[in-house]
C-alpha cells in the first residue's frame, strides 16, 4: 500500500492565488444545515477569512482572514510536530529533556531541582527525563506513560515535541502521539545487547518505525544514543545504522533519502545542539539539532473543511479546554464548532498555540481551545470537532485496505480487533475478509480469502462493537482516514479507510 | 440445577423435571428449550371473570400450566427467561388454545417434554447439573478512563457495569488534573466491586490492566477499605488476583483466560478450555492451514473423510428454530466423536464464544492436512457467506410480534 504519496494536497501558497473571495458567512448560518447526509464536500470552497460582519463578529472584533496570516507565519518560520519514538529506556525522554535545555526552554534552576529530587529516591541520572516526564507514578517508575507535550524553536524551524512512551504498554498513547506528528526521531540504545533487545521481535523499535510509517510519517531521524557508554565507537554506529537501514528501507518502505542517522548522547549532550572534536572525530555530519532544522513541513490542507482532532479534554476556566491538533482548515475565535459524534454546537472562546494565547490556528496546529456552549460530557476524547457546514461522517462499519503486519496467527473473518484511530480505540471485529491484493500492482489477487497470512495486502471490512466514531475516508482525509489494528498487545495491521458503509450510530 | 425426575423413551421422546438454583440456570434452560416443545410450570395468570350484573372481576392466580413453545426470550442482565406459548392442557381457569408466557422462576421445578432429546441436550442437562464444573470469577479489566466489571461463570460472561471516566492527560506543568481524573476514576470502580461483586460467591477476583493501571487499582482498592473499615474487602484480600492484560475492553478477557496464574484457578472450567481450544485451532492455522477450516461446508466435508480432531461449534447454532439445520450439526458432533474427535460447545456469551460465532460459528483442527478441501471450495465460496449472514443475526429479538399478540391476548 502507498501511504507515501499523501502530500499532494494543495499547497497553501498555491491556494493563496486563487482563494475564491467567496464570503462565505461564517456565523450567519443557514447554508450548510440543510446538507443532507454526512458525506463530507471536501472540494467546496471553504469559509475564507474576510466574511460579512456578523452580530457575533462585531462582538469579538474584526474577522482574521487566517490564510493570509498562515502564509505570513510560514514565510516566517515553519512549524512542524515532532515525535520522538522507540524502545523503552532508549533514552527518548532525556535526549529530549536535554534538547530542551540546551535550547534554553527549560531553566537551569529546574534542572538542579530535578537533579536534586531525582537523586533523592536514587535515579540521578533521569533527571532530564523529568523535564518531561511529570505525574508521580512515570518518576517513580522511571518510564514515560503519556505522551509529553512541548514545544522548541531552532533557528529555521518551530517545533511542537510529543514524547511517546516506549513501554509496550503504552502503545496506544505512542499512536496518539504519532497520530499528531508530521517527522519523528527515532531514538535507539547503542549499549551492546540494548539494541539488539530493542531490534529484535519483542523489542518496539521495529514495531514503532512501522506504527509511525504507517501513520504517514515520512521523515525519520534516527538518534543513536548512549554512544557515550561504548566510548563513541565508530563501528558501532555503523553497524547500527546498516541494520537499521535494512529494516527501515525494506520493510517499512521509508525513502533511504528521508533517513538521517545521527550519533549522539542524551545524557552527556554530545552532538545534540554542538558536535564535540574531541570525543568522536570520525563523524562529519551535522549535530541532531541541525538536522530537525532542515526537515520539510509538508504541505497542509488548510483549505479544506475545519477538522480537528481531540487528544485531551479537562474542565478549564470559563469553558471546556480540548487539546488536539487541527488536521485540516482553520479556526478562529468566536468561531461555532461542531462535535462529532454528538453534533453538538460549540463556540471558540479562547485559543492558545503551543502555549500561547493567539486568536486564530490553522492545519497543523497543535492548539488547546476553551469552547463555551457546550457541556463536558459531549466533548471526548476521539470527538473530532469540525465545520458545522461540512461535518465528519460518524459510522460503525466501513471498508479498509490493511497491511498485515508480522503476526503469529493469521487473521480470519470474525478476528477481534481493538481499532486505535488518533487518540480513540475502540474494539471491533474484521467481518468480511473482500480480497487480497497485490502490493505493487493493486490488482485483486484472491476473491474472499479464507484468512490473510503475514505481510499480506488486503480489502476488508471492518465493525466496531460499540460506539461509532467520527472516521474519513483516505481519499478525503490523509490524518483521519488511517486506522491501527491491535489486538492483544500487538499491532496486527495498518490500514487506511477506503468506503464508509454505514452513516450514524 | 438440580435434576428430579428424567424419562426418555427409546424413540428419545421423553420429559425432564429440573430446578434451577442459579442465575446460570436459566442459560442453561434457554439453550434446552427449543419450539414446539413442551413446557409445565408454576406461573402466575391474571383471569378475569365477568359477574351477572357486567362488572369485570379481575385477579391474579398461581396455577400450572403446560404450554407449546413459540418463543423463548433470554436477558442475559437479570437472568429472566419468558418462555411464550400456546396453552395444551385445558385448566379451570385458563381455556385451551390461548397465548401464555412464562417467566421461569428460581427454585421452582419445570417440566420439559422433548419429542426428540438430542445428545447436545442431554448433555446440557448433566453440564447444568454437575456442581464440580462450577468457578465463578469476577473480573475488572481497565484501561485509563475505561472498565469492565464482568462476572464469569463456566458459560456465561456478564458484563456488569462498563465504566467510561475520561482521565485529562498530563499536561505540561500540571499534573493535578490528571491525578483527579484517576482518583475519580477508581473511585467509580470501587464503587462498581462493592455493589456487584458478591465475595460469598466468587472465588476470586481478577484485576487486568496494561501498564501499571491494576497495581494502582489495588492499591487504591485496599487503602480505601481500610479508610472506610470494608471488613469484606479486607478480609477478601487472597482473593484478589493482578493480571496484565494489554486492554481494558471485553476482549482482555481472553488474555485473562491466557495467563498462567489464571488458567491453574480455572484450569478444568469450560470457559479455559473454550479459550485454549480456539488458541489452537488460530495456532494450526497459521502453521498449516490445510488442517484448520471454518465454515459448515469445509467442515462437514472434513467430518466425512474422519478427519476431525477437534471440533468447535457454539451453542447459537443448537439454538437454531429450524430443526434440519440443528440435526445437521448433531450429525457433525456425532460423526466428529465417532472417529475419536474432541467436541468443544462454546457458550455464545463468552467471549471466545462470541469470537467463534463470527467465524461462521463452526470450526475444526483436523487430524491430517486435507489440502484439496480448500480448491473444491474455492466456486462456492459466496455462498458460504450468504449462510453466515443468516447465521449472524442472533433469534433473541425476533418475536416482536408475538409479544404484542401475547400482551393483546394475555
Amino acid at each position: 500500500m502507498n501511504f507515501g504519496s499523501s502530500l499532494k494536497t494543495q499547497s497553501a501558497k498555491k491556494a493563496a492565488g486563487s482563494t475564491p473571495s467567496a464570503k462565505a458567512p461564517l456565523l450567519s448560518g443557514g447554508d450548510g444545515f440543510d446538507r443532507s447526509g454526512a458525506v463530507t464536500p471536501v472540494g467546496s470552497a471553504p469559509p475564507s477569512g474576510i466574511s460579512t460582519p456578523s452580530k457575533a463578529s462585531t462582538k469579538i472584533g474584526k474577522r482574521i482572514d487566517v490564510v493570509t496570516e498562515y502564509q505570513k507565519r510560514v514565510a516566517e518560520k515553519e512549524s512542524l510536530n515532532l515525535v520522538v519514538i522507540g524502545h523503552v529506556d532508549a533514552g527518548k525522554s532525556t535526549l529530549m529533556g536535554h534538547l530542551l535545555y540546551l535550547q534554553g526552554e527549560v531553566t537551569e534552576k529546574t534542572i538542579r531541582k530535578h537533579e536534586r529530587d531525582a537523586q533523592k529516591i536514587g535515579k540521578a541520572s533521569f533527571a532530564f527525563a523529568w523535564v518531561l516526564d511529570e505525574t508521580g507514578e512515570e518518576r517513580a517508575r522511571g518510564i514515560t506513560m503519556d505522551v509529553g507535550v512541548t514545544k522548541f524553536e531552532t533557528e529555521h524551524r518551530r517545533f511542537t515535541l510529543l514524547d511517546a512512551p516506549g513501554h509496550r504498554d503504552f502503545i496506544p498513547n505512542m499512536i496518539s502521539g504519532t497520530a499528531q506528528a508530521d517527522v519523528a526521531i527515532l531514538v535507539v540504545d547503542a549499549t551492546t545487547g540494548e539494541f539488539e533487545s530493542g531490534f529484535d521481535a519483542n523489542g518496539q523499535t521495529k514495531e514503532h518505525a512501522l506504527l509511525a510509517r504507517s501513520l504517514g510519517v515520512q521523515q525519520l531521524v534516527v538518534a543513536v544514543n548512549k554512544l557515550d557508554v561504548v566510548g563513541w565507537s565508530e563501528a558501532r554506529f555503523q553497524e547500527i545504522v546498516a541494520k537499521l537501514e535494512q529494516f527501515l528501507v525494506k520493510d517499512a518502505s521509508f525513502k533511504k533519502s528521508s533517513l538521517i542517522f545521527v550519533p549522539c548522547s542524551g545524557f552527556t549532550g554530545e552532538n545534540l545542539v554542538r558536535s564535540v572534536v574531541e570525543t568522536f572525530a570520525w563523524y562529519k555530519g551535522p549535530t541532531l539539532i541541525q538536522t530537525i532544522d532542515k526537515l520539510d513541513a509538508p504541505t497542509r490542507a488548510v483549505e479544506k473543511p475545519f477538522r480537528m482532532s481531540v487528544t485531551d479534554v479537562f474542565k478549564g476556566t470559563g469553558g471546556v479546554s480540548a487539546a488536539g491538533r487541527l488536521e485540516a482548515g482553520h479556526i478562529q475565535i468566536g468561531e461555532a464548532i461542531m462535535v462529532m459524534p454528538g453534533s453538538e454546537m460549540a463556540v471558540v472562546k479562547n485559543m492558545e498555540v503551543n502555549d500561547e494565547p493567539t486568536r486564530w490556528a490553522a492545519a497543523g496546529d497543535s492548539v488547546l481551545l476553551t469552547l463555551s456552549g457546550i457541556d463536558i460530557l459531549q466533548v471526548s476524547t476521539g470527538s473530532v470537532l469540525c465545520a458545522r457546514d461540512a461535518p465528519i461522517p460518524v459510522t460503525t462499519h466501513f471498508a479498509a485496505q490493511i497491511v498485515v503486519f508480522d503476526v503469529k496467527i493469521p487473521i480470519t473473518v470474525g478476528f477481534p480487533i481493538i481499532m486505535h484511530h488518533q487518540s480513540h480505540n475502540e474494539p471491533g471485529v474484521i467481518s468480511k475478509l473482500v480480497a487480497t491484493i497485490d502490493k505493487g500492482t493493486g490488482e485483486v489477487v484472491k476473491k474472499n480469502p479464507r484468512h490473510l497470512g503475514k505481510n499480506t495486502t488486503a480489502m476488508v471490512e471492518i465493525r466496531l462493537n460499540g460506539r461509532a466514531i467520527p472516521l474519513e475516508t483516505f481519499k478525503d482525509s490523509k490524518e483521519l482516514g488511517r486506522v491501527m489494528l491491535r489486538k492483544g498487545g500487538e499491532t496486527v495491521a495498518a490500514g487506511i479507510v477506503t468506503k464508509i458503509l454505514s452513516f450514524g450510530s | 440445577m438440580k435434576l428430579v425426575k428424567q424419562f426418555i423413551e427409546k424413540d428419545k421422546s421423553g420429559y425432564v423435571t429440573l430446578i434451577p438454583e442459579e442465575f446460570e440456570d436459566m442459560w442453561h434452560v434457554y439453550n434446552l428449550i427449543q419450539k414446539h416443545d413442551q413446557l409445565r410450570a408454576v406461573t402466575i395468570r391474571r383471569i378475569q371473570s365477568e359477574s351477572s350484573t357486567g362488572s369485570v372481576d379481575s385477579q391474579r392466580i398461581r396455577l400450572t400450566l403446560s404450554i407449546s413453545v413459540d418463543n423463548v426470550d433470554f436477558d442475559t442482565q437479570v437472568g429472566m427467561l419468558r418462555i411464550s406459548g400456546r396453552v395444551i392442557v385445558e385448566n379451570p381457569h385458563v381455556k385451551l388454545g390461548t397465548f401464555h408466557t412464562i417467566d421461569l422462576e428460581m427454585n421452582r421445578s419445570f417440566t420439559l417434554i422433548k419429542p426428540e432429546w438430542d445428545v447436545i441436550a442431554l448433555e446440557r442437562v448433566q453440564e447444568a447439573c454437575d456442581i464440580t464444573k462450577k468457578a465463578d470469577v469476577a473480573a475488572v479489566v481497565c484501561q485509563e478512563g475505561l472498565a469492565n466489571i464482568c462476572l464469569l461463570t463456566s458459560s456465561m460472561t456478564i458484563i456488569r457495569q462498563h465504566i467510561d471516566c475520561p482521565v485529562p492527560r498530563k499536561r505540561k506543568g500540571s499534573v493535578t488534573n490528571y491525578e483527579k481524573g484517576l482518583k475519580r476514576f477508581f473511585e467509580q470502580i470501587y464503587q462498581a466491586i462493592l455493589r456487584h461483586i458478591d465475595f460469598d460467591i466468587v472465588k476470586c477476583v481478577i484485576l487486568g490492566s496494561p501498564g501499571f493501571v491494576r497495581e494502582q487499582l489495588y492499591e487504591y482498592i485496599f487503602a480505601e477499605a481500610v479508610r472506610t473499615d470494608n471488613k469484606t474487602i479486607m478480609q477478601n484480600r487472597s482473593k484478589f488476583i493482578v493480571v496484565h492484560t494489554s486492554t481494558g475492553h471485553k476482549q482482555a478477557l481472553q488474555e485473562v483466560m491466557n495467563d498462567p496464574a489464571i488458567k491453574i484457578k480455572l484450569a478444568d472450567t469450560k470457559a479455559a478450555q473454550e479459550v485454549q481450544a480456539l488458541d489452537q485451532f488460530y495456532e494450526m492455522m497459521n502453521m498449516d492451514p490445510d488442517r484448520a477450516f471454518y465454515g459448515y461446508k469445509d467442515v462437514s466435508k472434513a467430518a466425512e473423510r474422519g478427519a476431525i480432531g477437534t471440533l468447535l461449534v457454539t451453542d447459537e447454532l443448537f439454538r437454531a428454530a429450524d430443526v434440519v439445520k440443528r440435526r445437521q450439526y448433531i450429525a457433525l458432533v456425532e460423526s466428529a466423536r465417532a472417529s475419536g474427535g474432541k467436541v468443544f460447545v462454546f457458550s455464545s456469551l463468552h467471549v471466545s464464544g462470541e469470537n467463534l460465532n463470527q467465524l461462521t460459528g463452526v470450526a475444526a483442527i483436523l487430524n491430517f492436512p486435507l489440502p484439496d478441501l480448500d480448491d473444491e471450495e474455492e466456486e462456492q465460496v459466496p455462498e458460504d457467506d450468504a449462510d453466515l449472514d443468516e447465521d449472524g443475526l442472533p433469534p433473541m429479538h425476533s418475536n416482536q410480534n408475538h409479544d404484542i399478540l401475547d400482551a393483546v391476548l394475555g
